[in-house]
């Protein structure tokens, strides 16, 4: 799950972080009087979307009056900001985040993540903050300090002063870092995160460390034993369909083709997406069923699939281990009452109940091609729908 | 021979009297797994599926000298089930739980190597060995026993490995899901190092997913310490960049990770590769010339 960034800021406070004094507004009215009573004379004010590249798409002004402020806030919220991370239509702006300014000397970038390879949670820095960090490990990899922290004694004092001489910190702000660092650490392993971004981390012309943005991505399997983290999810930000399947169980990913595709199991889904692609299709979703599948959920998930307009067949693929065939059968039977099917599906049951499954759709009295194998499943459904163009 | 388990296993069922410990323990009893016992704590001394239940797993290990354990808890307390087992002295601890969070998985992990314990999982559909004993919830019936050992990341896929290697006759000696969690208990290096020694499995399927760099690393293994025919698909060639997530670790694995690195990098290391999904069979028959 992901935040934004005034959810971060204020997480980051929490924790001993210095971060830029800032008030959230949902209105323009609101936008000016958050700008009167910050003490800067210029404010920065942000559109509050879950995306990155917002600058460069006019989602942040810097503002010399209040009555800008407002103005600023008055074109931005309510419209969708287009950003290179977002699709085409964009993400809506609800809020913006009304902040001081400050005088910046350096930008620096920090991180932390879960590295799979080391099974380590790393921390990563580098002198080259503002830019975006995948150009820099790109670009010039050297750049990039990493910590692996031991997940028994968390971050060392030691690692925190490596990245500080490597990031060229000098005096008073090397027990700045180490204090940020460490409030940091203490944040991501209490607050289950996933990812977390400071970019930029800069260093004031007074030569204090402030978190200028605040990027975090909470571990979802996590989000159980936090409550308050539960409060902040922003549905608006989300894929309407992604987010329908997400309230059923049900993992949805959106992509641009016209074979809808549902699939029991993550591998199985991927693999039945590109073998759609391998035989000349174009794959509309991934679509991952679950292990506990029910007949109510199966039928959702073909109303998911065919509430894409661009859909024009679709590829049910079941390998049924936990999940039993017959009760698919019965979700698509259900689901074609319910909302009615007027498009060629192709249905592929194998493993548990598999023929009990297809016993029931024979009679069904429903237009539906059985396949015998992935290959032959693809090859139907291709056949009927065209291939890609 | 086989890897990991055998006829002669006896295994244990973490969480036994839940819905689910209850019905796959059904089931792997039919297949003919020697289970001896489970663990819920709290109904030590009740019987269940006419199997003794134990509040600890020190205690049921005292009284029934299993070697392995399947864990079928929730994923909130999986933590604490599996060092529990790691400090309980049995020797496998197969975890099928899916969505246990990451930071517990770190945590976990160190209590299971201190112990020396081979862990498998989480998120998998668990280990067989056709014909002698089931450990997880894959379908019993659609194995044979054989001399293809497959590996994979994905329960459904490895299903799909099965039927293919059972329909060319094959068979299989051992099937381990590792699992989709990012922080596995058993690599696929771990996997292939056992199959490499063991002499009933002739020839490796192996299954990856984009995402990480595990079948990257699995290529050099193999590349200098498997002398078996080995073959791979790697499942994701279409799959969308990662939105968020998938940008800092790709970082760290300095931009490795899509389905065509790791092709490219199990090609290189003298693996049969397939781009197809529908030919897994077929292309342990070309490794192998069966």
């Amino acid at each position: 799950m992901n935040l934004h960034e005034y959810q971060a800021k204020a997480l980051f406070a929490r924790y001993g972080m210095p971060v830029p004094h800032n008030l959230v507004a949902a209105t323009p009215a609101e936008a000016r009087e958050a700008a009167e009573k910050l003490s800067t004379d210029k404010v920065v004010v942000k559109a509050q979307v879950h995306a990155g590249g917002r600058g460069k798409a006019g989602g942040v002004k810097l503002v010399d009056t209040p009555r800008e402020a407002e103005d600023y806030a008055k074109s931005m919220l309510g419209t969708q900001l287009v950003t290179i991370q977002t699709d085409a239509a964009g993400q809506p702006v609800n809020t913006v985040l009304v902040e001081e300014t400050c005088d910046i000397a350096n930008e620096l970038y920090l991180g932390m993540v879960i590295d799979r390879a080391s099974q380590r949670v790393v921390v990563m820095a580098s002198t080259e903050g503002g830019m975006e960090i995948e150009t820099v490990a790109h670009e010039t990899p050297e750049k990039i300090l990493k910590q692996e922290l031991n997940p028994l004694v968390g971050l060392m004092p030691y690692q925190a002063r490596e990245l500080a001489f490597g990031l060229g910190l000098k005096g008073d702000q090397i027990k700045q870092f180490g204090k940020l660092l460490a409030g940091l650490c203490k944040c991501f392993v209490e607050q289950d995160l996933a990812l977390v971004e400071i970019n930029p981390l800069v260093v004031t012309g007074a030569g204090d460390l402030v978190c200028l943005d605040g990027k975090i991505n909470i571990d979802g399997n996590a989000l159980y034993r936090h409550k308050d983290l539960q409060e902040l999810r922003d549905k608006s930000q989300e894929d309407e369909r992604e987010l329908r399947a997400s309230e059923w169980d049900l993992n949805y990913v959106a992509l641009e083709g016209n074979i809808g595709c549902m699939v029991n199991g993550a591998g199985l889904a991927m693999a039945t997406m590109d073998i759609i692609k391998l035989k000349g299709g174009q794959p509309a979703n991934f679509l991952d069923v679950g292990g506990g599948a029910t007949k109510e959920r199966v039928a959702e998930a073909l109303k998911i699939i065919l509430s894409d307009p661009e859909v024009k067949g679709i590829l049910v693929n079941i390998f049924g281990g936990i999940v039993r065939c017959d009760l698919i059968a019965e979700g698509i039977i259900a689901a074609v009452a319910d909302v009615g099917i007027k498009i060629p599906v192709v249905v592929r049951l194998e493993g548990t109940r598999a023929p009990e499954g297809r016993k029931l759709l024979d009679e069904s009295g429903l237009d539906l091609q059985s396949a015998s194998d992935l290959g032959d499943a693809a090859e139907k459904i291709i056949a009927t729908v065209g291939v890609a163009s | 021979m086989s890897v990991l388990i055998d006829k002669n296993t006896r295994v244990l069922c973490q969480g036994l009297t839940g819905s689910q410990g209850t019905f796959h323990t059904e089931q792997a009893i039919a297949y003919g797994t020697q289970v001896v016992g489970g663990v819920t704590p709290g109904k030590g001394g009740t019987r269940h599926l006419d199997l003794p239940v134990f509040d600890t797993m020190r205690g049921a290990i005292d009284e029934t000298a299993a070697d392995a354990t399947v864990i079928y808890v929730p994923a909130p307390f999986c933590k604490d089930s599996i060092i529990e087992a790691a400090e309980s002295g049995v020797k496998l601890i197969v975890c099928i739980t899916e969505g246990i969070p990451t930071l517990d998985m770190l945590e976990a992990r160190i209590a299971v190597a201190q112990n020396g314990v081979r862990l498998v999982g989480p998120n998998c559909p668990g280990v067989i060995t056709p014909g002698e004993c089931k450990i997880g919830i894959m379908p019993g019936a659609i194995h044979n026993a054989g001399k293809v050992g497959i590996v994979s990341r994905s329960g459904t896929l490895t299903y799909e490995c099965v039927k293919q290697t059972s329909d060319l006759g094959y068979g299989q000696s051992t099937c381990i899901g590792i699992g989709g969690d990012p922080i596995p208990g058993t690599s696929f290096i771990d996997a292939l190092a056992l199959f490499a020694e063991d002499p009933q499995t002739e020839a490796i399927l192996m299954v990856g997913e984009i995402g990480g760099t595990a079948e990257e690393e699995a290529a050099e293994f193999i590349q200098s310490n498997v002398k078996k025919p080995v073959s791979a698909y790697i499942a994701g060639v279409t799959a969308p960049p990662g939105k968020r997530m998938g940008h800092a670790g790709a970082i760290i694995a300095g931009g490795k990770g899509t389905a065509d690195d790791k092709f490219a990098a199990l090609e290189k290391a003298g693996v049969t590769i397939t781009r197809s999904p529908a030919e897994l069979g077929l292309a342990v028959q070309q490794a192998t010339g069966w």
